[in-house]
């Protein structure tokens, strides 16, 4: 096979921005096999592998790109799954731009190899094959409770599934998946494919049991105590809403990020009422931030038939925290982007519903401590922008229920529970926590890497 | 799944059922929720802990059937199972020896008030109970409030069974009749709390209400729930679902009360009984 010189990755096949911007189905189609081939010629295998270096869990990149090129799909599979086991979803959704792409040789001059884009169609590969459920240790005996179903938590389940263990995950919904299911909406992550996980874990004995909060059906030291759990990881997530604290926030047609993304994607509010769950969307709806969730919500807005979107940015455009792929998608849909721009108060009328909002303009001044410019109000810019639904999506923070409820387990200032990077564990013996209820709003990559390492030392603590 | 062990039709739009649910009987304390789910395209709706059995591993639900899921739920019978049953939900109500205390149910505020009371006369507490309602067929379980109460009253709004009037008129009468009442917990529409509150407060009594503001995971999750206490934003789910009632702003819930409404229209319009025929409407 010749290198292929383009300075341009190939194009990833999308539905047309008008359509798809008033349905659900997913934006980005994947690449063919051509497309992939053609693609992964275009990496030079480099020696140092610098991409590798940029991955959160070390995924040997050239090594599965030059299995794509020889046609061996199943191979270039089974080395990403070495590291990361779930390609589908992080194909899709890891931020590469900031990770292995960005230290792509091939990025010095033109762009990068689409990295993340080849991991998804090999995933897709083995999907549409049937994939094959994983050989398992013999069991051991021991029990480990996973308490909450991200990419944390699924990561420990499988890892320590197959390491033989007992695996029971704990859900407080009902649907697993955490933030994959209940957050990031169909368009960009079909559930199909975050559900067909799950039952893979299913096939090599995991058990799920939904519809079970932790700290109010069972506590943590119940699990070790009465239930037999020989170990316990906690990957609760960061699912409390933050609110911006201003005027109006309790008026009706102000949502939470969180409320917004679950009725339409996990309760399907989207296709009430067919569906019971009802979501409410006027013509002119105004997200407040600049992430991940900021433009899931943007995008959910247009497809449920707002007029208008706006994205409403303290920052610039260059500061966005979102996914740049999202944020041309955004774009492209229509979301119009007010930057340097944010809510004093939001007012409503006498039935206390949205009318609008009270905004100020920002310029950048001096670097804080983020290194990012910081904003800084204009005097005398406010002015008035007519809205009539705001969704707020300015961040996270971890759920109080289990800390609350668990004897001995240290949290930081934020509420976070501190655990070691090097080993997952806490102050508490026994107990393992991993992914966003640890570092605070991350990725999924990140809260897979805590899984993994806090499996690989639950199966040391259980093997003494 | 969550079978229904057990159905009675208290009147016409409200049933109660005993759901078999073990390990929330085993951990649920006065006061508390569940949310459940009568099936995959359904709806969360929390519903109050009206009574449990530890023995037997039940819950029992009381529920007024006032739109789709709700209509739905009361056309199921003994032997049909819940696809979803999460709980226990909520802050357990805060059980002391108050000294004397007035226990009030309006409608439906009748079941969740219930196991309070118990649990506030098992606390020692000298125990008056108000149950209201708006005609003598919306009344129910008035024996057993009664079986748990020191002085109990019955009030309609027409009359046609107690004494004439709303709990708040009966509730002002014991205040000046016995002139020092030590907690009033105060359960049904939110006018009725409202009411009592206002009564109260001149006063200086401890008055806690219960919020049924609209929900959707009860973990802290969502936000929806949100309810201005004081000068502070709470979520009804976790940090209630009882509040301080002198502090509620009320006037705000009862207009989130109404923030799908038009939906919720729709979503009975559309209902899978079509709206004729099964009796439902
Ligand atoms: C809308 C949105 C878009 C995002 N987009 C991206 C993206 O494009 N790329 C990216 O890399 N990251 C993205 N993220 C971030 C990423 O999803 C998270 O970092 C990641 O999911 C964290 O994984 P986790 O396993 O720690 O927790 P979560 O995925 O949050 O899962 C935690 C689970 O624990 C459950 N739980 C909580 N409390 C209890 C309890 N007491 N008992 C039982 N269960 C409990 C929750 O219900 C939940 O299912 C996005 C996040 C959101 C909200
Ligand atoms: C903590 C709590 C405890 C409750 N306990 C009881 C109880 O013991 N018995 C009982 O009869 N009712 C109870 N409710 C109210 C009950 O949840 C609603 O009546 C039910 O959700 C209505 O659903 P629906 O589809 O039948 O009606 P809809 O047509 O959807 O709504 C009718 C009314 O119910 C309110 N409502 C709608 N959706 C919700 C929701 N998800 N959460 C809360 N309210 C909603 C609306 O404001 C509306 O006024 C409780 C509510 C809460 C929050
Ligand atoms: S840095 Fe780029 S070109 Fe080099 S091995 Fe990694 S993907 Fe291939
Ligand atoms: S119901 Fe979602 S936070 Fe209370």
């Amino acid at each position: 096979m010749s290198l292929n010189n383009s300075p341009k990755k190939n194009e990833m096949p999308c539905q047309d921005p008008k359509v798809r911007a008033k349905n659900f189905d997913e934006v980005a189609l994947g690449y063919t096999e051509e497309q992939a081939i053609d693609e992964a010629n275009r990496c030079l295998g480099c020696k140092k592998e610098p991409c590798r270096e940029g991955c959160p869990v070390q995924v040997p990149i050239p090594q599965f790109i030059a299995k794509i090129k020889e046609s061996d799909f199943a191979g270039a599979i089974a080395t990403i799954k070495d590291k990361n086991a779930l390609p589908a979803v992080c194909g899709r959704v890891c931020p590469q731009e900031a990770q292995c792409e960005k230290y792509c040789v091939r990025g010095k001059k033109g762009e990068p190899v689409g990295i993340g884009r080849l991991e998804r169609f090999v995933a897709d590969w083995e999907r549409a094959q049937g994939v094959k459920p994983v050989e398992c240790a013999p069991p051991t005996g021991k029990k480990v409770a996973v308490v909450g179903s991200g990419p944390a938590g699924l990561t420990v389940a499988a890892d320590c599934a197959q390491a033989g263990h007992e695996v029971t995950i704990f859900e407080a919904l009902h649907v697993p998946g955490g933030v994959l299911m209940y957050g990031i909406p169909e368009f960009r992550l079909p559930k199909a494919i975050v559900q067909a996980e799950i039952e893979n874990l299913k096939k090599i004995g995991v058990k799920v049991e939904v519809d079970s909060v932790i700290g109010a059906i069972d506590t943590v030291d119940e699990l070790l105590e009465n239930e037999g759990f020989d170990a316990v990881f906690i990957g609760t997530g960061a699912g409390l809403p933050y609110f911006l604290g201003i005027p109006g926030e309790n008026l009706n047609g102000v949502y939470s990020a969180n409320e917004f993304l679950t009725r339409t994607n996990l309760m399907k509010a989207y296709l009430f009422p067919e569906y019971d769950t009802p979501i409410k969307v006027g013509k002119k709806v105004a997200v407040l931030g600049g992430g991940n969730v900021a433009m899931d919500c943007a995008r959910t807005a247009l497809r449920l038939g707002a007029e208008e979107v706006h994205i409403v940015y303290r920052r610039s455009m260059e500061e966005l925290p979102a996914r740049i792929e999202e944020v041309h998608h955004a774009e492209e849909e229509g979301v119009i982007f007010d930057i340097l721009t944010n809510p004093t108060e939001i007012i409503g009328n006498d039935d206390n519903w949205v009318t609008g909002m009270t905004c100020l303009k920002y310029e950048l001044g001096e670097p804080d401590e983020s290194g990012r410019r910081k904003p800084v109000a204009i005097e005398g810019s406010d002015f008035h922008m007519p809205i009539d639904t705001v969704v707020v999506a300015i961040g996270q923070g971890p759920n109080p229920l289990v800390p609350r409820t668990t004897k001995g387990l240290e949290t930081n200032r934020k509420g976070n529970i501190v655990a070691s990077e090097e080993t997952g564990a806490t102050s508490k013996p026994r107990v393992y926590a991993g992914g966003d209820v640890v570092t605070g709003a991350a990725t999924v990559i990140k809260a897979m890497g805590a899984g993994r390492v806090a499996a690989t030392n639950i199966c040391e603590l259980l093997k003494k | 799944m969550y079978k229904i062990l057990k159905k009675e039709v208290l009147s016409p739009t409200l049933k109660l059922f005993e759901i078999d649910a073990p390990k929330v009987a085993k951990k649920c304390q006065a006061g508390q929720f569940i949310i459940l789910r009568i099936d995959e395209k359904g709806e969360r709706i929390p519903l109050t802990i009206a009574d449990f059995n530890r023995e037997k591993g039940t819950i029992t639900l009381i529920f007024a059937e006032v739109g789709k899921t709700t209509k739905q739920l009361g056309q199921m019978e003994a032997g049909d199972a819940l696809l979803d049953f999460v709980g226990p939900l909520g802050r357990p109500s805060e059980i002391e020896k108050y000294g004397r205390v007035v226990c009030i149910g309006a409608g439906v505020g009748i079941a969740p008030v219930f196991p309070i009371t118990r649990a506030l006369k098992e606390a020692g507490n000298e125990v008056i109970g108000i149950a209201g309602a708006r005609n003598k067929e919306l009344l129910f379980w008035t024996d057993e409030f009664k079986a748990q109460c020191d002085e109990f009253h019955i009030c309609t709004d027409d009359g046609s069974a107690g004494e004439k009037g709303f709990v708040s008129d009966v509730l002002k009468k014991i205040i000046e009749e016995k002139g020092k009442v030590d907690y009033v917990i105060s359960i049904g529409p939110i006018p009725a709390m409202k009411v009592c509150a206002e009564l109260t407060k001149p006063y200086g009594i401890k008055t806690f209400v219960s919020l049924n503001s609209i929900m959707v995971d009860g973990t802290g999750m969502c936000g929806a729930c949100r309810v201005t206490v004081g000068d502070e934003t709470k979520f009804a789910c976790v940090d209630g679902p009882e509040f301080d009632g002198h502090l509620v702003d009320f006037n705000e819930q009862m207009r989130r009360a109404q923030i799908f409404k038009d939906e919720e229209q729709r979503a009975l319009a559309a209902g899978s009984c079509g709206g004729g025929g099964c009796g439902c409407h």
